[in-house]
Formats: structure tokens, C-alpha cells, sequence
């Protein structure tokens, strides 16, 4: 066994002051593989050791919620006795270094998050940032890390049998060397059917089930812990590699076993691998386990204790059965052809005892590895910025052609590219798949559906951390609105550079209470999440980048679309026209993309009006007056017109505006609280609108072909649908060198 | 009526069939594992969509060792009604109850979409219900789904009329566009859309229907 010098340490990523700690925790030397742990459990990645004081200020408690964070996944209650149960991941480090691998297993991490819980999972939903498909140096790169993350979330999730049923996709530089991958799953299950990570009962035997443990993914918690540098293309080891055959059989016989009534207590090994699974259980349940690594199934030989106990390879699970019951489990598993091997036993004496062949390599305190690491109050400053308040004078020459820019720009063109090599349908529950504001899912054996939407900005968050994390939840829950459903609960993502600089601890800390701030207004508490800190590769660091992943409530009915579904029906635009100033300009994507500039604030959000605004969309599309519904984003009121312009039909629209903001501000601007309708009774809406105090002016009709916008008489936008939709479904392909069925038809307008 | 839907290892779209069959058609539907060996008392048998074993090696070519596939094959020969969708498909292609094979999609990618499909022949228990050249909108979710076989082969099957089904958007680049084929004693039905997908107004379509209201009208006859 190696001597644990200074050096040793530094190599674990764990500091002097850390490594005194473990000294006193222990009161003697730790042993190699003690060390290896102690390095995984405290790494930022498993301890939250920078965030966990600042993420108390969030919100967790709603009538609603069973379960909060702590767990593998939240829980709420649907009704009828149902409940599902959520969480986002990120999985950003390993996609940067492989990323087909690294995408695939953040998705199957996530899946067993959710069916070790006892929920099967109906759903998953995707953030992807990548850095711009066209970058002069870095672009060859990107398109192969999207294509690579794309097939490999596609491998996984298709395979498994679970939906991918949405999500969102940016492109900036920020992401040149750190692309994000967070990925959401959401699984059903009935109020009795819940599985809790706790190792209760001394004596109980604890189960090893699943995959064998190879050499695969040893130290990858701490990897997700430090910045990347040159020597990071290393790393690939570290990188687990995923099975989601494997997965699907342990879904299966996880599921079925849960029901024999022998299991106790169940958790994943994901990150940290055996090493987490053992001391989180027995903490959580204030008991200690004892394991003989000799049991463990591996998949090599020679494998070390250290190793043993820090493999993080996947689709592998630790139960705890009642005793003398193993039998009823081990069948299940064998039935499904997986290993199931008893490993150890439930203790009384608070230790994660670990031996091999009888002799003992660790013997540490659970509490001391799960509860009792480092909590840091790292100091911070004003945020980081380096964008200035004012931009440059500017005048559209064409705010058509802009509106075409922007169509075929990264973030606002057709994913249609990403999405159909997902299998959005499997299980059959999709009413409303990819491409629209938020996707459902409804919940069989019930009237219930469930919605679910991510969002980011990290633009509005750079320009101002706090006022863009609440954007962020405001227009997620207006996503889910704009389906007609109720937003009731979320789970955060919180993608962030190095919280050791005290200018990124303030936009982690600014964004939290933001957030904080936000989801108490709109009622979605957060259920649990994922912190993804060191997201810098050679001290460039991410725009702060905080994803969430609100769900909401609804009726079971077919989905009302987003795209116009016939002519002649009246447009109406909940919560008018809004306002804008220079200032509030800087962050939308027509200053990133007709300008290639970034400055001032985020749109201004009044909460109050944004949630009169929700609640008014949820009425007018729950009562069945609304024939499209789609809410204003990125790209402000022209490219929400032109998105609903691009339905089967070919329905566009004549608008009508009188308003005296300058063409660009009226055109693009992004101000929130703003839905787009379409009604063939626009009087009953606007009834319901003055009940409500939100404006909902009638700006024009749906109408065949054109998408034509005047305002006070003066036309500023006639464009063909069907060409400017096909620019937009192409976008996408051509920038990766591939031209979707059509693509001939892309001329210049 | 009593329709089996298989179980592989892997299988997973055995509880959408499972589901369409018995709560949208109304009919009895029961789950049968991969290593059953007689499949005595059922009427047709279904062989799911998925990754049955984890496809490796090919899409459905360890299936075809399963030791259920002995009992299919016996049950084809007796006349029995089989039908493989997706991953089925490629399984009665694998071992040989259907000519022909599934490869890569053209575009080397899964493709998950709604398209149209033509019904080439209603001379068959799994058409009968439908009329010659209907359209139905039904979803592909393939990453093999590219139907190849031999001039010789094609030219029989339609000679025969055993093309049951043909893209009017062949996304994945199947020669001659053909969709769904059908055995020489047209009893077995191989088929890359999902029917079992489109049997719900609320999924957004419920033209997959025809397939199995198809089947139970021949069985019905049968009695």
C-alpha cells in the first residue's frame, strides 16, 4: 500500500485543510483506498461542498410534494394515488471528452435515479450547449461532439425503451470547450410503490445487482470536479461505457423484484460508483454496512480494493433485502439473466466497513463520508461580466432578411435534425411530442397528463444573474402553460465555471436566489437537482448557465398546437405588445445573431403580470378556445409568428400592428409574459382577458401562404411560409454538411 | 380471441402492443417469455418492437435462437397468425420465415417519424380490412429499418403480391419502398411501421387499427 504523502493527496483533488479533516474524522493515517474515497464522496460533484449553504435558500416544501431533495429523485403527487418522480443531471465533463459515451451514460445514470425510486420512467427530455457548429476554429469540433451526443442520448434512451421527448438546444462560444449535457427523467408509479435508499435493518443482507465492476469510469466524480486543461484528452478512461440492454433488464427486474416485498432499501451506483451506494444508505438510515469486496462480481482480474471500490461502471445496483428472503430476489434477477450476490450485511455500528478476503482496507465513519464533508462559504463578489451597458447604434435594413437569419440561426432553426433520431413514442403515452412550447405525457389508467419543459439563457443570466434565473422560471412555467397545464413542481441544473473565483460564486449565488425568488412566486418548489461547477477549460469559463426543469399538471385531451391550424382565425397576443428600451436589447438573440454583440440587461419581468398572464393562458386554452397556442421566446413576436406559420397547412398570418417602438424593438424584442393565440372567437378571449387585467390586443388573422407584418400601414415583413419554412428545417442539416429532404429549395429571399 | 405478445430480453414495445390490443381493440392479450416453448392456446402472435437481446451481433439474430422462435416457427407452419413490427420484423427476416433484410437507414440514423403508408395488397389476414391503396399515417423508430433483398426476391414478392405495405416517404431508403412484406402462405407479416402506435386518436393517429381489426376478422372466419 502506497504511503500517503503530500503529493497523494494534491492527485486525490482533496486540499490540506480537507486532508487534516479526514485525519481528525479517522484520528489515525487513512489507508489508500480510505483516501479514494474520502476523495470522491467530498468531490463537489457528490458533496455540493461550494453550493449546499446557498441551495437551503431554495424552495421545497408545496402540498404537493412526498419527496424533496435528498433522495435519488423528487416526488409529487398527481392524485388517484399516482406520484411521479423527477430529476436533472448533467453529464458535461465526460461529453466533452467522448462524447457519444458521456451522453449515453448521463442518460442511463438519470434513468436508474428514477426506477430505483421504484418509477418506471415514461420520459426524458435533454439541455444541450454546444458551442457554434460554424466556428472558424472550433466548429469541425462541435459538430462532431453534437453529432456524437445526439446518437449516443439516442442509443441509450431508444434502446431502453423510454421517450425522448424534448428539450432545447443553444450554440455559443462560451461552450467552444465545454459543451453541457443535462438531461431530465421522469417516471410514474403508485403512492405505495416508493423505494427509499435507506440500508435499514441490522442484519439484512446487502445485494450487488446488475453489471460486473470493471476498471471503467475510476475517479469520474472527481473529474467533474476540476477545470479541463491539455491533459484532460487523458482522461478517456475515466469515461464509463454504457449498456442500455443491460439497463432495460435491470429496469425490468429492479421493478419486478420491488414487488416480492423483500426489498428494504435500493440505490444506483452512479457516481462514486460502490463507494456512494454503501455510505449514503447507511447513512440515511444511521447504520452501518459491511461489505467483502471478494463477493463483489468483476469483470476483470487483480482489480484493487481502491479500484474496486471507485469503478463507476454502470447499470449496476446495491439493495438491501429483508433477511432471509434473498432467495425471492435472486430469482427475479436470474430470471432476467443479471448477477445478484450478496456482498455484505447491514450493521449497527455506523461504519462503511469494507474488507477484501476477510482483511479490512476501509473502516470510516458513513456520516463523516455522507454528511459531514467540507461545507465551503466561498467568498464572492459582484458577478462576472465583461459586457458593457450600452450597444451599438444599429438600424435593420431588412428586418426581413433578419427575421430569416435569426430562423436559421443555431438556436431558433428546426431541431427536427436532433429529435427524430429520438424515439419520442415508445410506450405511448406522447400527446405531444418535440418541437412544441412543452411535451406531454399522459399518465395511463388515469385523466391525468403531465407536461414538462426545460429552459436556459445563458445571455440573461452573463447580463445579469439573478433577474435571468428568473426569467428562466417564469418563462418555463409560461411553457407549460401555453399546453394548459398548471406548473407545480421543479428540479435545477445549475451549470457554472470555478466557484473558487469569488466573480462565479456570485453568479452561482446571485442566480440561486433569483431562481429562489422565482419559483416561490410561481409555486414550483424544487425537488432536488444536479450542480455541475469547474465547467472552464484553460480559464475560459462558461456563461453561467443555470436549466430548469419545471412539470406541470393537465387534463388528458388532444394537445392544442402550436402552428396555426386554418385561415381566418383571429390572432390575439396575451399580455400586447410590450415594451423595450435600449438597454433590454442587449441580450436577445437579435443582438447575438443580426448584431454578434452582447450588452445592458435581460428583458425587464414583472412576476405579477407574468403569472396573470399564465393563469389567463391556462384558461383560455383549457376552456378550448384556443385553436394554436404558442408563447413568445427567443426572437420576440416575428419569429413566434413565423414558428406558428410553419404547421402542415401553411397557414401564415396578416398582422396589423400600431405601435410606436422602432421596428426591431417591436419585431424582436423579448420581452416576457406574452403568448400568441389563435381564436375563431376572439371576444369571448378578450372577455376573459379583461377579467383577468391582461391586455390581449387582436393583432391580425391567420391567412394562406404569406406571412406578411405592417405596422402603422408600413410593411416590414412579407415572406413566403413555405420558403422561409424551409430554410428553417435546414438550417440545421446544412450546417452539418448534410441537406435534409427539400434542401434544394433554399434560395435567398 | 387471444393474442401473445413475445417477450425478448429487450423487448420494448411489448406493452404498447399489449396495451393497443387490449385496451383499444378490445381484445384479449397476454405476454409470453422467451424461453416458452409451446404456444398452444393463443390465436396470432405478436413479436414486438425493441432490441430483443440488445441486438448485437445484428438486429435480431440471437432472437432467432431464442427458444421461443422453435414454437413461433411451428405455430407459422400450423397457420398461425404472425406478425413481427420493427423489431419482429428484422427477428422472421433473422430466421428465415420472411426473405429479405433489414440494414442501416440510408441516412446511417435512427429516425423516429409519422409517415405515410400505402396497403399494397388486401389479400391478406392482415389487410383484409383495409382497401387497396388506403392510406395510413403510421411511425417508424428505426435505426435498421432499410428493406434489402435480392432482384430475384423483390420481383417475387410482387409478382405474388406479397408486398402488404409501401412508403409514400421512404425515410429509410427501402428498395422499392417496401414497408411490410408478407410470407408465401400469407400468414406471416413483417412489418417496419408501428401499427400498434396508431391506435389511439390521442397519439395523433388511429389508422394501425386496420392491422389488427384485420386479424380478428380472419380469425373469426376461421371459427
Amino acid at each position: 500500500m502506497s504511503a500517503i504523502t503530500p503529493d497523494v493527496v494534491q492527485a486525490h483533488q482533496l486540499t490540506p485543510a480537507e486532508y487534516e479533516r479526514i485525519l481528525e474524522l479517522l484520528g489515525r493515517e487513512p489507508t489508500y483506498t480510505e483516501l479514494g474515497i474520502f476523495s470522491v464522496m467530498w468531490s463537489e460533484h457528490c458533496s455540493y461542498k461550494s453550493t449546499r449553504r446557498h441551495l437551503k435558500k431554495l424552495p421545497t416544501q408545496g402540498p404537493r410534494i412526498l419527496q424533496g431533495p435528498g433522495e435519488n429523485a423528487g416526488i409529487i403527487d398527481i392524485g388517484d394515488g399516482w406520484a411521479i418522480a423527477f430529476k436533472i443531471e448533467s453529464h458535461n465533463h465526460p461529453s466533452f471528452i467522448e462524447p457519444f459515451q458521456g451522453a449515453a451514460t448521463g442518460v442511463g445514470g438519470i434513468l436508474r435515479d428514477i426506477f430505483t425510486m421504484g418509477a418506471r420512467p415514461i420520459a426524458v427530455m435533454d439541455a444541450l450547449r454546444f458551442g457554434p457548429l460554424d466556428d472558424p476554429q472550433a466548429g469541425a469540433r462541435n459538430r462532431r461532439i453534437l453529432e456524437g451526443v445526439v446518437s449516443g442520448i439516442a442509443h441509450y434512451g431508444n434502446c431502453f425503451g423510454v421517450p425522448t421527448i424534448g428539450g432545447e438546444t443553444v450554440f455559443d462560444e462560451c461552450y467552444n470547450g465545454n459543451p453541457l449535457v443535462n438531461v431530465f427523467a421522469l417516471g410514474v408509479f403508485r403512492h405505495d410503490e416508493v423505494f427509499y435508499a435507506r440500508a435499514s435493518g441490522v442484519g439484512n443482507p446487502v445485494i450487488y445487482v446488475g453489471a460486473k465492476t470493471g476498471k471503467d469510469g475510476i475517479h469520474g466524480a472527481s473529474m467533474a470536479s476540476t477545470e479541463f486543461t491539455e491533459e484532460s484528452k487523458q482522461k478517456r478512461p475515466n469515461v464509463q461505457v454504457g449498456d442500455p440492454f443491460l439497463e432495460k433488464l435491470l429496469l425490468e427486474a429492479c421493478l419486478e423484484a420491488m414487488k416480492t416485498g423483500a426489498i428494504v432499501g435500493i440505490q444506483d451506483m452512479g457516481a462514486a460508483g460502490l463507494t456512494c451506494s454503501t455510505c449514503e444508505m447507511g447513512s440515511r438510515a444511521g447504520t452501518g454496512i459491511e461489505i467483502d469486496l471478494q463477493h463483489v462480481p468483476q469483470r476483470e482480474t487483480g482489480m484493487t480494493p481502491y479500484e474496486i471500490m471507485l469503478s463507476e461502471s454502470q447499470e449496476r445496483m446495491l439493495l438491501v433485502a429483508e433477511k432471509g428472503r434473498e432467495d425471492e430476489v435472486v430469482r427475479v434477477f436470474r430470471k432476467w439473466g443479471l448477477d445478484a450476490v450478496t456482498v455484505g450485511v447491514v450493521t449497527g455500528d455506523g461504519l462503511l466497513h469494507v474488507k477484501d478476503h476477510g482483511e479490512t482496507v476501509a473502516r470510516i465513519p458513513n456520516r463523516a463520508l455522507a454528511d459531514e464533508a467540507p461545507i465551503y462559504d466561498r467568498p464572492y463578489t459582484a458577478p462576472y461580466r465583461a459586457a458593457p451597458m450600452d450597444g451599438p447604434t444599429f438600424e435593420s435594413a431588412d428586418p426581413g432578411a433578419d427575421l430569416v437569419a435569426l430562423l436559421t440561426s443555431g438556436d431558433l432553426c428546426s431541431q427536427r435534425w436532433i429529435w427524430e433520431q429520438y424515439d419520442y413514442m415508445v410506450r405511448t403515452n406522447t400527446t405531444l411530442g418535440p418541437g412544441a412550447d412543452a411535451a406531454i405525457v399522459r399518465i395511463k389508467g388515469t385523466e391525468t397528463s403531465v407536461a414538462m419543459a426545460l429552459d436556459g439563457n445563458e445571455r440573461y443570466c452573463y447580463l445579469d444573474p439573478r433577474e435571468g434565473a428568473k426569467l428562466i422560471v417564469a418563462e418555463c412555467c409560461r411553457n407549460l402553460s401555453t399546453v394548459g397545464a398548471t406548473p407545480v413542481a421543479a428540479t435545477n441544473n445549475l451549470n457554472y465555471g470555478n466557484p473558487e473565483r469569488p466573480e462565479i460564486m456570485a453568479q452561482i449565488v446571485e442566480s440561486i436566489e433569483g431562481m429562489s425568488e422565482a419559483c416561490r412566486h410561481f409555486g414550483t418548489p424544487i425537488t432536488g437537482g444536479n450542480v455541475s461547477l469547474y465547467n472552464e477549460t484553460l480559464g475560459e469559463p462558461i456563461r453561467p448557465s443555470p436549466v430548469m426543469g419545471i412539470v406541470g399538471l393537465l387534463g388528458t385531451a388532444g394537445p392544442v398546437p402550436v402552428e396555426f391550424p386554418r385561415a381566418g382565425l383571429a390572432i390575439l397576443l396575451l399580455g400586447g405588445l410590450g415594451d423595450c428600451e435600449p438597454r433590454r436589447f442587449g441580450g436577445t438573440q437579435y443582438a447575438k445573431v443580426a448584431l454578434k454583440d452582447l450588452w445592458g440587461l435581460p428583458p425587464a419581468l414583472d412576476m405579477d403580470l407574468e403569472a396573470r398572464v399564465q393563469e389567463f393562458t391556462r384558461r383560455v386554452v383549457g376552456s378550448g378556445l384556443a385553436a394554436s397556442a404558442h408563447d413568445l421566446g427567443g426572437g420576440g413576436l416575428a419569429v413566434a409568428l413565423a414558428e406558428c406559420s410553419f404547421g402542415a397547412a401553411g397557414i401564415g398570418a396578416r398582422i396589423q400592428l400600431d405601435s410606436g417602438l422602432r421596428k426591431e424593438y417591436l419585431l424582436f424584442h423579448e420581452g416576457p409574459s406574452r403568448v400568441l393565440v389563435s381564436t375563431a372567437d376572439p371576444e369571448a378571449v378578450r372577455r376573459m382577458a379583461a377579467e383577468l387585467d391582461v391586455e390581449a390586443p387582436l393583432i391580425g388573422w391567420t391567412s394562406p401562404d404569406w406571412l406578411e407584418i405592417e405596422n402603422r400601414g408600413v410593411r416590414v415583413v412579407h415572406l413566403k411560409v413555405e420558403e422561409l419554412r424551409a430554410l428553417w428545417e435546414n438550417a440545421l442539416p446544412s450546417r452539418l454538411g448534410e441537406l435534409g429532404p427539400g434542401g434544394a429549395g433554399s434560395g435567398a429571399m | 380471441m387471444k393474442f401473445g405478445v413475445v417477450v425478448f430480453p429487450g423487448s420494448n414495445c411489448d406493452h404498447d402492443a399489449w396495451y393497443s390490443i387490449s385496451h383499444n381493440l378490445g381484445h384479449k392479450a397476454e405476454f409470453v417469455w422467451h424461453r416458452e416453448t409451446r404456444l398452444s392456446d393463443l390465436d396470432a402472435v405478436i413479436l414486438p418492437g425493441g432490441f430483443s437481446y440488445g441486438d448485437y451481433l445484428r438486429c435480431g439474430a440471437i432472437a432467432k435462437f431464442s427458444p421461443v422462435m422453435s414454437a413461433v416457427k411451428d405455430f407459422a407452419a400450423a397457420g398461425g397468425l404472425v406478425a413481427g413490427i420493427c423489431n419482429g420484423f428484422q427477428i422472421l427476416t433473422e430466421c428465415g420465415l420472411l426473405p429479405g433484410a433489414l440494414i442501416r437507414n440510408r441516412n446511417l440514423k435512427f429516425i423516429c417519424r409519422e409517415l405515410p403508408v400505402a396497403v399494397e395488397t388486401t389479400d391478406s389476414s392482415f389487410t383484409n380490412a383495409a382497401v387497396k391503396g388506403q392510406v395510413l399515417r403510421l411511425p417508424i423508430a428505426h435505426g435498421e429499418g432499410c428493406y434489402v433483398a435480392d432482384e430475384r426476391t423483390l420481383d417475387e414478392l410482387e409478382a405474388e403480391d406479397r408486398v402488404a405495405f409501401r412508403y409514400l416517404d421512404n425515410a429509410n431508403g427501402s428498395q422499392r419502398a417496401i414497408a411490410g412484406i408478407l410470407d408465401a402462405r400469407r400468414n406471416v407479416l413483417g412489418m417496419m411501421p408501428h401499427p400498434e402506435r396508431a391506435t389511439d386518436p390521442l397519439m395523433g393517429s388511429s389508422d394501425g387499427l386496420v392491422v389488427f381489426e384485420s386479424m380478428v376478422g380472419a380469425l373469426a372466419e376461421r371459427r
